[in-house]
């Protein structure tokens, strides 16, 4: 495969176009996954031995979690991208990209809460994975609000994302001083691909297609928010025009 | 270099500069927690270390949009930018002067404002190396944190919203090293982590800084 045809898709119209045929199937896709996924997970699983029925919030608390972390990561690949190759469409996938990161990050936490209310006998500890990830979310929200903040779009787009590049070598450092700092009551990792003590194979699988329905929805989301953002800037270039002419 | 050095000094020590502003603020945060948490000496000597850091963080926070607001307001900074000097050693130099007249002050009155705190006897020099240690890199990272916001007005609550995600692991290796130090236990592991962030931020962030300066400066 030649990966240069790539950057085709750096050019706005042939973005748009290819993404625009793509989204209705990522749209199916995504709903039919979540609710195969979700309706799997609350309905035909068994409950667990110890936690009955709330086991079940693993559902939603797992994918979230996953997806805010490996959004900032996304974020991260097309800042540099933007760095580096300065494709309007990359700073434009990564804006796209920061509040549904922090929308997945607030599941996250809610869900947790919500899980560990009847389990650990508290909505909040300060333990290192809950700690960290109000961090996150406290990164995310200087992001949005950094973008929202300048006027000039390059200008905005290049701030973000040193700030991006910046946050994440801070996050990853935040991360693990938190570790040193507390020592937590959450559980280690259930599903990681080569330890013994991960959750049984009929917990697994539901989850597995709640994640992909995850996925496929942010997908969807970005690619949406992207063309959105593309058509408002041409907009405004039109309006722009006019009103020189 | 050292010029831009001096010049900064004496911008800051002159009447309005905002000298001793800082060390007025550490007080005001160290008097006013005995009325939050009451006054018991050993409730005070147990929180004493986290205090002191978190009032250090908020003091040098309170300064940072001065680093560089005032030279781009009246064009200095401009000025400064097309001068033969490099960027990253103008930020270096401008976070130098932010330490000096902020850190520094803070680190050297700290063992006064830790008896106010009835600090434990053994805690002193732990705290004080640990602040010695931890502001320069509160300073370097809040002139990072100046150089994304001075384009913009009233640029100082999104300014603190960037900056205290960024001072999360400075605080919680300095708090930890004092608290270890406080309660007499060994210090040496966070005081190397601190040190190192310390130096890693005060090598590698003034390029950061210089990089998004030179966005807002086009």
């Amino acid at each position: 495969m030649n990966l240069n045809a790539l950057w085709e898709y750096a050019n706005p119209l042939k973005f748009m176009r290819t993404t625009e045929r793509a989204l209705p199937y990522f749209w199916v896709a995504a709903v039919v996954c979540l609710v195969v996924g979700l309706v799997w997970g609350f309905f035909f699983t068994p409950d667990d031995f110890r936690q009955g029925s709330t086991v079940k919030i693993f559902y939603l608390h797992v994918p979230s979690a996953m997806m805010a972390i490996n959004i900032w990561v996304m974020m991260l690949i097309t800042s540099l991208v933007w760095i580096v190759r300065r494709h309007h469409v990359s700073a434009l996938a990564a804006r796209a990209a920061a509040p549904i990161g922090a929308v997945m990050t607030v599941i996250a936490l809610a869900t947790g809460a919500i899980w560990g209310q009847p389990m650990w006998g508290t909505w909040w500890a300060w333990d290192p994975r809950l700690t960290s990830f109000l961090i996150l979310f406290l990164f995310y929200l200087g992001y949005i609000a950094l973008w929202e903040a300048i006027e000039n779009d390059d200008t905005a787009a290049d701030l973000t994302a040193v700030l991006c590049l910046v946050g994440s070598v801070f996050a990853l450092l935040s991360r693990y001083a938190v570790n040193f700092w507390n020592q937590g009551l959450h559980q280690g990792a259930s599903l990681s691909l080569d330890k013994k003590e991960n959750v049984a194979d009929v917990f697994w699988f539901p989850a597995l297609v709640s994640i992909a329905g995850f996925v496929l929805l942010f997908i969807a989301l970005v690619i949406l928010r992207t063309n959105t953002e593309i058509r408002a800037r041409r907009m405004r270039a039109l309006l722009a025009r006019e009103r020189l002419g | 270099m050292i010029a831009l050095l001096m010049r900064d000094l004496r911008l800051a020590m002159r009447a309005g500069g905002g000298f001793g502003l800082g060390l007025a603020f550490f007080l005001i945060v160290v008097t006013l927690v005995p009325f939050g948490v009451g006054p018991e000496t050993g409730l005070l000597a147990r929180i004493a270390p986290g205090i002191l850091w978190l009032g250090a963080l908020l003091a040098c926070l309170l300064s940072l949009d001065r680093i560089l607001a005032l030279d781009w307001e009246d064009g200095s900074l401009d000025l400064l930018a097309t001068s033969p000097l490099p960027l990253e050693g103008i930020v270096t130099m401008k976070a130098l002067a932010h330490w000096i007249t902020t850190g520094l002050p803070l680190v050297i009155a700290s063992p006064l404002f830790a008896v106010l705190m009835s600090l434990p006897g053994a805690g002193y020099a732990p705290l004080v190396l640990s602040l010695l240690l931890g502001t320069p890199a509160l300073s370097v990272i809040g002139t990072f944190g100046a150089a994304l916001t001075v384009g913009i007005k009233r640029g100082g609550l999104l300014l603190s919203l960037l900056v205290l995600p960024l001072y999360v692991p400075t605080l919680i290796f300095g708090a930890e090293m004092a608290r270890r130090g406080a309660e007499g236990a060994d210090t040496t592991t966070p005081m190397l982590m601190l040190a190192g962030i310390s130096a890693g931020v005060i090598a590698l962030l003034p390029f950061a800084s210089a990089a998004v300066l030179r966005v807002n400066l086009r």
